[in-house]
């Protein structure tokens, strides 16, 4: 029996050394670094325990900065892309040819490395000495006037970040989607028909209620995806993310933690242990609207 | 009910908006391919035309009558791709391999053996698949600092070896396995490592392969990790590559060379995508995220 | 409404990418389906009954063929315009609806002069509910009915609307055995009650024959016979009819015609008249047996079932394409279990010959 046990635990060993160290260490470990006031990293002192840091990082206009980019990027990214992506999912399931095409093609930015793709996104946009950029020649084109989406005004800049955000996380939700629809029964679709009902009947009465529990999923995991933005950001305007009021939340503790602006661990991790209360809170909110209208 | 419908109206209502319907859904989801194409072409296409030819468009051209590989050659000469793009593969290769052991040893044990706390640790384990990345860097980057392994791959690679995730997906598979393989192994004496390797591991090879796949995916174009902990170019990944030739690269202007590098980039896991398309998006459905 | 079809055709491309053949679903089917009746569609799986039901409600498309309701050709009309009832194999009630708005769902896709109040809609629910004896249950969810319950379910939702003519998909093939027994009967006394044109698709004859007013035996997509129920039981037109119809199934043998006389074996069975002198297929049913000390028919005996009334007596036969035969006599016969033959006189009327290449019915007069 004892010998059965431990045998147990030597498989187990890997794992739990890796997760350990890497994960519920760290874990324990960020609570307290974001307890400790005037944490210095050369000597690894601190003078006292409280709650400075939270207060620091509240305070900070970069922060705020960050939390409101980071807002108005989740509140338009995540609805309008899982609109889109059900669109064309319900698009996509209703054609028998070129489907597989289409699947293929617009699976593509999943498999693309977010820094690589974002430098094209940056020169499609860009406004240089050289050339005004595609985008803003096709907005020239019809009569508007150029702008600078990269380093000009804030708005503009927003657009392009949300823009990629959705381009690069529509793969996942046409994905999962349009296999939620593949595996609504064809019966209840039949039946429907012989009953007259209209198309868009059948979609909010069948369709919708069926995939719900699908729609909710990516609702809830584009969120918490949405508040972790980060590379999308660098990608389109560089590291230097708080001279181009572009940071996110993530861009602010990995800031505070490192690079110009860094060797603050105890500023960034208040700041993630916000960001972390900030995502639980949303999700749970998430949930329980989803009790209430998803059918299951 | 009403005797006189007209036949002939409602059929021919019916074929109209049907094939109404049918061009627009056609459009819109040319519309999406399209936006979804466009970048990858415009790179493509960027990265042949010359240096000189691109800067003297105002109005870019949507293609070049004179392609040249210059750029590429460029990408590799002037900044260290090729290097870059050898760490990644060392990263990916050797972080990938420790990871499939490690989750394969796990999933064994939480899958077929017992033993006491087995339970609670599962649950342990279940409940870390919902702890943020951004929350465990932190002290990560001190401990690796500590431990003098800045600019290292062991630096690079251990905090980036664990997935609870994957051991999740893998013992799910691993238990659907029928017991009576096992009693009837260990009637025949086989231990328990070598039913692992001889039974389990062969039944399970679709799932390892997409877990491998996914990891590999996830490995080419991890980013924060490597730009906390590596600020020698010779340690860099190509994501932290790509922002640095960005950065300090080709000089800012070079944007045909930039683009010949992000191909060079893109095209190992676009290939490998082609290859195992169905087994990927089989993968991602069943539960992958981005990042 | 009557319901004819007219040379009704599907043909579906071969799964088999490699061979270009169609595969015939359903092969020129021609016959009226009289108004008010109950209909049962029989047939093995895979002879086409289910797409001939689904041309009917005008889910698939006929290759060729014209499909009439009354008057009307209905064939190029989409399902929505036909005025038909369909109960699906599965049901396909929607689980995330009550029962209640289960059976509303059709109402309420009625537009225009149709349209109806939400008062009229859950009248004319409750209507169909009481029908089919579900009042109680109207604020469930299918996951919370019995099987039968859904089927109820199913069937009050079709008949909401009043249509021209219900279609039921192998109605009965989720139940069990009770459940069906009951259900079948159910079902009658439904189509009685509102004398709507019904046809049901089955593979169980025994279902088909016990409630139809006539029934379609089907194979390979090409109709065998139509016919009442025991007109078709007493008269098959070829053997496989007749094999496919009766419980126990109908006993065969290879027989022989000759000199007016029928052979089994080397014994001569009854005599014949209006018969050449061939080799014949031989089916007897099991009440066609007489059992009788000097019957020309000897078997070997290998048990005896009582089973109350009757009794079944399994024997052998050296000619029998069955493993055993079974005939069912009356249990005022007494059967000597322990003897080694048995022996049976035939009754003529309930002995069919059939070409022993053809397996077309060989029509003969009896002495």
């Amino acid at each position: 029996m004892d010998n059965k046990n431990r045998k147990g635990w030597l498989y187990l060993l890997p794992a739990f050394l890796f997760l350990g160290v890497f994960m519920i260490y760290p874990l324990i470990d960020v609570f307290v670094y974001s307890f400790e006031e005037g944490y210095n990293s050369a000597s690894q002192t601190f003078f006292g325990i409280g709650l400075y840091n939270y207060s620091y990082v509240l305070h900070d206009p970069y922060f705020l900065q960050a939390v409101k980019n980071t807002l108005i990027l989740v509140i338009i990214t995540v609805p309008l892309s899982t609109g889109l992506a059900l669109l064309i999912s319900v698009a996509l399931s209703s054609i028998q040819k070129l489907r597989e095409l289409f699947q293929t093609v617009y699976f593509l930015p999943y498999v693309t490395n977010t820094l690589a793709v974002g430098l094209v996104f940056m020169i499609l946009f860009k406004k240089t000495a050289y050339s005004d950029g595609l985008v803003n020649l096709l907005i020239q084109c019809f009569g508007g006037s150029s702008v600078d989406f990269i380093d000009g005004p804030y708005w503009a800049k927003m657009f392009v970040l949300c823009f990629y955000t959705i381009w690069v996380v529509m793969p996942f939700k046409i994905l999962i989607l349009t296999s939620a629809l593949a595996s609504v029964n064809q019966i209840y679709y039949n039946a429907a028909r012989v009953d007259g009902t209209p198309k868009w009947r059948i979609f909010t009465r069948i369709t919708l209620p069926m995939i719900s529990p699908m729609i909710f999923y990516l609702v809830i995991t584009g969120f918490i995806g949405a508040f972790k933005a980060y590379s999308d950001a660098v990608a389109l305007f560089g590291t230097d993310l708080n001279a181009a009021e572009m940071n996110t939340i993530v861009g602010y503790v990995y800031d505070m933690l490192y690079g110009d602006s860094g060797g603050y661990p105890s500023y960034a991790s208040a700041a993630a242990i916000i960001l972390f209360a900030i995502v639980l809170t949303i999700t749970c909110i998430n949930l329980l609207v989803s009790k209430k209208h998803v059918h299951y | 009910m009403r005797q006189t419908i007209d036949f002939q109206k409602i059929q021919k209502r019916t074929r109209t908006r049907k094939a109404l319907g049918n061009v627009i859904i056609y459009a819109l989801l040319t519309l999406w391919g399209l936006i979804v194409l466009f970048p990858f072409y415009w790179m493509l296409l960027t990265s042949v035309k010359s240096y000189g030819s691109y800067n003297a468009e105002y109005v870019p051209s949507f293609f070049t009558l004179s392609p040249t590989l210059q750029n590429y050659a460029d990408a590799f000469t002037t900044v260290p791709l090729g290097r870059y793009l050898l760490n990644t593969l060392i990263f990916t290769l050797i972080t990938t391999a420790i990871m499939l052991v490690v989750i394969t040893l796990a999933a064994f044990a939480f899958a077929r053996l017992d033993f006491k706390g087995k339970n609670a640790v599962f649950t342990l384990f279940l409940s870390l698949m919902m702890i943020p990345n951004e929350l465990v860097v932190i002290t990560n980057f001190t401990t690796i600092t500590n431990l003098g392994l800045r600019n290292t791959f062991l630096g690079l690679i251990l905090p980036s070896v664990t997935s609870v995730f994957y051991i999740y997906l893998l013992k799910e598979n691993f238990a659907q396995i029928p017991d009576e393989l096992y009693y009837a192994a260990k009637v025949d004496g086989t231990s328990d490592l070598r039913y692992l390797r001889r039974v389990m591991i062969p039944i399970c090879r679709p799932t390892l392969i997409t877990i491998v796949i996914l990891k590999i995916i996830e490995c080419w174009n991890s980013y924060v990790w490597p730009r906390l902990i590596t600020d020698d170019p010779n340690y860099y990944l190509v994501s932290n590559g790509i922002q640095e030739i960005r950065e300090n690269g080709f000089g800012r202007e070079n944007i045909p060379a930039m683009m010949a590098a992000v191909v060079v980039i893109s095209v190992p896991l676009i290939v490998l995508f082609f290859i195992f398309r169905k087994k990927i998006m089989a993968g991602v459905a069943r539960g992958g995220t981005k990042g | 409404m009557k319901i004819v079809l007219q040379n009704l055709t599907k043909k579906f491309p071969s799964r088999n990418k490699k061979s270009r053949e169609e595969v015939i679903a359903v092969n020129d089917f021609t016959f009226e389906i009289p108004d008010g009746k109950l209909i049962g569609l029989l047939g093995p799986s895979g002879c086409g009954k289910s797409t001939a039901l689904n041309l009917i409600c005008g889910l698939q498309k006929p290759t060729s063929g014209r499909i009439f309701f009354g008057e009307d050709d209905v064939t190029d009309l989409p399902p929505e315009h036909r005025g038909v009832g369909l109960v699906f194999q599965n049901y396909a009630l929607y689980p995330h609806l009550t029962v209640l708005k289960n059976i509303t769902f059709p109402l309420e896709n009625l537009r225009g002069a149709d349209k109806l109040s939400r008062e009229e809609m859950e009248k004319r629910a409750y209507e169909a509910a009481k029908l089919v004896q579900l009042e109680g249950l109207m604020d469930r969810k299918p996951s919370e009915l019995s099987g039968g319950q859904q089927q109820r379910v199913a069937i009050a939702r079709a008949l909401v609307k009043q249509p021209r003519v219900l279609l039921l998909d192998e109605p009965l093939s989720n139940l069990d055995a009770r459940l069906r027994l009951q259900t079948r009967e159910e079902i009658r006394r439904i189509q009685r009650q509102t004398q709507v044109t019904t046809v049901f698709v089955t593979h169980d004859q025994e279902e088909a024959m016990s409630i139809s007013d006539r029934i379609v035996v089907m194979k390979d997509g090409v109709v065998q016979q139509i016919g009442k129920p025991q007109e078709v039981y007493d008269d098959p037109v070829n053997l496989f009819v007749a094999k496919f119809l009766g419980t126990p199934p109908i006993n065969i043998f290879r027989g022989r015609a000759a000199d007016g006389q029928l052979f089994i074996g080397q014994e001569a069975i009854l005599p014949l008249q209006g018969v050449s002198d061939q080799e014949v297929i031989v089916g007897i049913r099991p009440e066609g047996f007489i059992l009788q000390e000097d019957g020309p028919l000897t078997c070997k005996l290998s048990r005896v079932e009582v089973m109350g009334r009757d009794i079944s007596v399994v024997s052998t036969h050296s000619c029998s394409e069955n493993a055993v035969i079974r005939s069912i006599i009356n249990a005022e016969n007494a059967v000597d279990p322990e003897a080694e033959n048995v022996r049976f006189a035939v009754k003529p009327h309930k002995l069919y010959l059939f070409g022993s290449e053809t397996g077309e019915r060989i029509l003969f007069t009896a002495e």
